[in-house]
């Protein structure tokens, strides 16, 4: 089958990355680490743009731009270089953003994504450095607002600006571009996208091979799949009343759902980029073989030695890849567990419950899913004991041998049910008799009564055939 | 007017007395001056000098009282560029230099005034009105760094820092019969320099003895991890105090006299090259083709850097702010009201160099020229050690005589902006006068070879007298 694209839908995103894994900002050594701290507390003459304060490169920085680059198979740049973009606004201190320019560290490389119609490759146009703003705070709804508070200890974090070539044909392939290079980062070690503000995305979207619109402000992966929902439905919708779309930019109210105009192509800044004198270019390219070493194993190469070496489906290969975190909590699994039995309980099962009640692999002991698999391996518990117990864990708490004995979800034991069964035939002696005469039904009454005696726990075909040697013993 | 004393006399008198009372001495001229020199006396220094007292600093400056120029930070101390635009703005660091000053023992006097953000060479523009020179008070003392010169020619302070742009240091030291130097890009950290132009501009030190600038030299310069741009070495520059300058060979670039250079100028400085000749040096012409593009393309990048460095003064976070209903119209109300007609004049010019559609006509064709005219540099110092020519190509001139002629006033840095292009060491030392008004003679060395411009300029001083004349000795 092969998508068709019906709507002439072309998607393009800018997706901003704040590296709040490094220790310092990118131009200071300020702390990174003000998520939890008072207003303007990690600042310096540096940070604040203080007359006089000049930028120095945080080297750590340069090497992660370089291993995210790397990872998203692009080419990196020979040397470093910054400009200023220049623009007013109070969360700008300096007004100017220092960033990448014509030389982006990183440029041409490519995500694989799962699409419409299958495997799809979406460029990766660049990737570059840039210093986050300050954020600035308004004391009421931004339109009545009687003043505004501006924090800087964002102010010089480190981002990344990861922009797309405009291949993704659907708000589907968008959010699967998203969910990969949030894979991809995660397996990177580079931030924790957690964060408040750790991943903020623009989108570029076309339909019918018009001009392009850009929607600004989007902060969450959902949001993304519905500012693009809906600007495509705008657009196809305006297209149809007989109007024209022009190149702009729109916002994106998160919470009515909606884009709104904020500035046409004649109103965009001219930006005056010209090259930062304050900092002199960095060697970078012989530092790439060094750095290539430094990669871990990504999402796409784990997916296939999940496939190959524990043959397991190729899609619990590729949900047990996607988190990093599940993927080793699946190894570990796998080292104690056969490891079909285990990507079936990670992958379907235990996830399952997880994403449901919006939790993560960490919430879930290792040990305690093996030790399910182990109890239905044994055919100690039913699967659907194993289910219970997972979710008695996640709910309640608890260890699964404590859970088995206290919901009494242990298999009954054979030398119960044939207790029971002896029990069972002493008891209905004219039962017996019958039967033996030729009363097929009356085995009924002694099978029931062992169902009864163990508390329905006994398997019935197999209560019936100990009962039916019993009586011809 | 006040005696000059070097800081090797500085030292004898704080021996024989005190730090504070050497400290205040000059504060006490510095009360009576009438040059206009200082825009702030530091509070604090007469406290700093009785510290150095009680711990018997040994530092090198121990007890030297130095001024300032208004755009370097001081913790503590206003640092106004000389603009009203920064009222009220007091740093809460030190730059790099003033670190180093204090922890050689130097006693900060105050701060000096400049040309509205180091723009111009009349210290004129500056919000508190124009220094005087003290040679004659009715001319200029140059600039921009004029107060930082002026302070010095008048005896109000033995020694003091300025900075160089396109010959901010080098022009008042001629206009004040002062030594001044403009390091080698990179020599001198600028972390803490408030940025006029980033790519051009060191900071660099002014005395009324060569021994004194090496001596400050040896303090201020030096590698500093707070500024990319500076350079990993190790220099004493102290070391090139020698009398010396045998098979010294000297280019006289034929670009730099001539037309456009007063005759007097031009004949005291050939005077100084001929004494070079009798002290054992010899000299040639060279050329330095591409110098008439020189003005044009620092006058570009200059004011192309200036608009974006003097973006972030905006009245939010410091300096003056003119309240307006929403922040853009604060911002340019600020904007408006607090920055002076020079300085406006060449944000305007350097935005308008960078827009979209001019960025490569004027811009980048400016650095293209740039790298010509380093290449002029490196193709005449390959040949000779140093170059020599008139630092100004007149005497300072009346005050009020350029100031509404922009034009004017940027044809005076003709001699001295291509040596910020290049990057290389140039110094200025008095070399005679012409009408009562001292003359410089411009020293230009190659990269890092500050050494060599020094010894040439310590050995001229050692077998000449006129860095010996106060303001009002010479008829």
């Amino acid at each position: 089958m092969v998508y068709d694209n019906p709507d002439g839908v072309r998607i393009g995103l800018e997706v901003h990355v704040q590296l709040n894994k490094l220790n310092t900002k990118l131009f200071c050594g300020c702390s990174t680490d003000y998520h939890d701290d008072e207003p303007n507390t990690h600042v310096c003459p540096v940070c604040l743009g203080l007359p006089g304060s000049l930028p120095v490169i945080n080297e750590k920085a340069v090497d992660f731009a370089m291993k995210i680059g790397l990872a998203l198979n692009c080419e990196i740049v020979g040397q470093t270089q910054f400009h200023r973009k220049n623009y007013y606004y109070p969360d700008l201190p300096k007004g100017f953003q220092t960033t990448q320019y014509d030389y982006p560290i990183a440029s041409r490389g490519k995500v694989i994504i799962e699409g419409e119609d299958g495997e799809r490759v979406i460029g990766v146009t660049r990737a570059h450095m840039e210093e986050d703003p300050g954020r600035l705070q308004h004391i009421g709804s931004i339109e009545k607002s009687k003043g505004t508070f501006i924090n800087y200890n964002r102010s010089g974090m480190t981002l990344i600006e990861i922009v797309s070539d405009p291949d993704m044909r659907s708000p589907k392939e968008a959010r699967r571009y998203l969910d990969k290079l949030r894979s991809i980062l995660d397996y990177l070690d580079v931030f924790n996208g957690d964060l408040e503000g750790a991943m903020r995305v623009d989108a570029n979207v076309s339909v019918f091979g018009g001009d392009r619109v850009e929607v600004k402000n989007i902060s969450s992966f959902k949001g993304a799949e519905r500012a693009l929902l809906y600007e495509i439905m705008r657009q196809k919708n305006h297209i149809r009343r007989g109007g024209k779309i022009v190149l702009e930019t729109r916002h994106f109210d998160e919470a009515r759902g909606v884009t709104i105009s904020m500035r046409t192509k004649e109103e965009e800044h001219d930006y005056r980029y010209f090259p930062e004198p304050d900092l002199v270019p960095m060697r970078v390219a012989d530092r790439v073989p060094d750095i290539l070493k430094t990669l871990p194993e990504l999402p796409d190469a784990k997916r296939e030695r999940f496939n190959s070496q524990y043959g397991i489906a190729d899609m619990h290969a590729r949900a047990l890849t996607i988190q990093i975190k599940v993927a080793d909590f699946y190894e570990e699994v796998a080292l104690k567990a056969d490891p079909k039995d285990a990507a079936v309980w990670v992958a379907d099962i235990l996830k399952g419950e997880l994403n449901y009640r919006d939790l993560d692999v960490d919430a879930f002991r290792m040990e305690d899913i093996v030790e399910i698999i182990s109890l239905v391996k044994q055919d100690r518990i039913t699967e659907q004991s194993g289910v219970q117990i997972i979710r008695t864990i996640l709910d309640e708490g608890g260890r699964p041998q404590d859970i088995v004995v206290s919901k009494g979800l242990l298999k009954v034991e054979d030398d119960i049910v044939a207790k029971a069964v002896e029990e069972a035939i002493a008891e209905s002696p004219e039962a017996v008799t019958d039967y033996l005469a030729g009363k097929e039904k009356s085995l009924n009454f002694i099978v029931g009564k062992v169902m009864q005696k163990t508390k329905g726990r006994a398997d019935a075909r197999e209560a019936r055939e100990k009962v039916l040697a019993g009586i011809n013993k | 007017m006040a005696a000059w004393t070097d800081i090797s006399g500085i030292k004898e008198r704080i021996a024989a007395s005190s730090a504070e009372e050497v400290t205040a001495s000059y504060l006490e001229t510095i009360g009576k001056s009438r040059i206009n020199g200082f825009t702030t006396v530091w509070d604090r220094a007469l406290e700093v000098a009785r510290g150095i007292d009680k711990d018997g600093s040994s530092g090198l400056l121990a007890g030297v009282p130095i001024a300032i120029k208004e755009n370097i930070s001081t913790a503590g101390l206003s640092t106004t560029c000389s603009s009203r635009i920064l009222q009220g703005y007091v740093p809460p660091y030190d730059a790099h230099v003033i670190e180093k000053l204090k922890a050689a023992g130097a006693v900060i006097l105050g701060k000096t005034n400049m040309d509205e953000f180091a723009m111009g060479t009349s210290t004129e523009s500056s919000y508190y009105g124009p220094t005087l020179n003290p040679w004659d008070t009715g001319r200029v003392p140059g600039g921009s760094s004029g107060g930082s010169a002026a302070v010095v020619a008048a005896g109000e302070v033995p020694v003091s820092l300025g900075s160089d742009t396109g010959g901010s240091v080098r022009c008042p030291a001629a206009f004040c019969g002062v030594v001044g130097l403009k390091p080698t890009y990179g020599a001198v950290s600028r972390y803490g320099l408030i940025s006029y132009a980033n790519s051009l501009e060191q900071i660099g030190p002014m005395a009324t003895t060569v021994t004194d600038i090496a001596l400050l030299m040896d303090v201020i310069g030096g590698h500093d991890r707070r500024d990319s741009t500076s350079i990993k070495r190790e220099n004493r520059y102290t070391d090139a105090l020698k009398d010396d300058v045998k098979g010294l060979k000297i280019g006289v670039p034929e670009e730099y006299l001539g037309e456009g250079i007063d005759e007097n100028v031009e004949k005291t400085v050939w005077d100084a090259i001929g004494k070079y000749e009798d002290m054992g040096a010899s000299w040639k012409k060279v050329s330095l083709p591409h110098t008439k593009y020189a003005l044009a393309s620092y006058y570009i990048i200059a004011m192309s850097e200036a608009s974006s460095n003097l973006a972030r003064f905006d009245g939010t976070r410091y300096g003056l702010r003119v309240e307006g209903d929403n922040w853009h119209i604060m911002a340019s109300k600020t904007r408006a009201q607090g920055f002076g007609e020079e300085v406006k004049r060449r944000i305007l010019l350097g935005t308008y160099a960078l827009s979209a559609g001019y960025h490569d006509k004027y811009y980048l064709k400016a650095l293209k020229v740039r790298t010509l005219v380093k290449q002029d540099f490196d193709r005449a110092l390959a040949d000779v050690d140093v170059l020599m020519a008139p630092t100004m190509p007149t005497p300072a001139f009346k005050i009020g005589e350029k100031i509404n002629d922009p034009l004017s006033l940027y044809l005076a840095d003709v001699n001295t902006v291509p040596v910020n292009l290049a990057g290389v060491p140039s110094i200025s030392v008095p070399c005679g006068f012409t009408g009562g008004l001292p003359v410089g003679l411009q020293i230009i060395g190659r990269h890092f070879d500050e050494n060599t411009i020094l010894r040439a300029a310590y050995s001229f001083e050692q077998n000449t007298g006129h860095h010996t004349k106060r303001p009002g000795e010479v008829a």
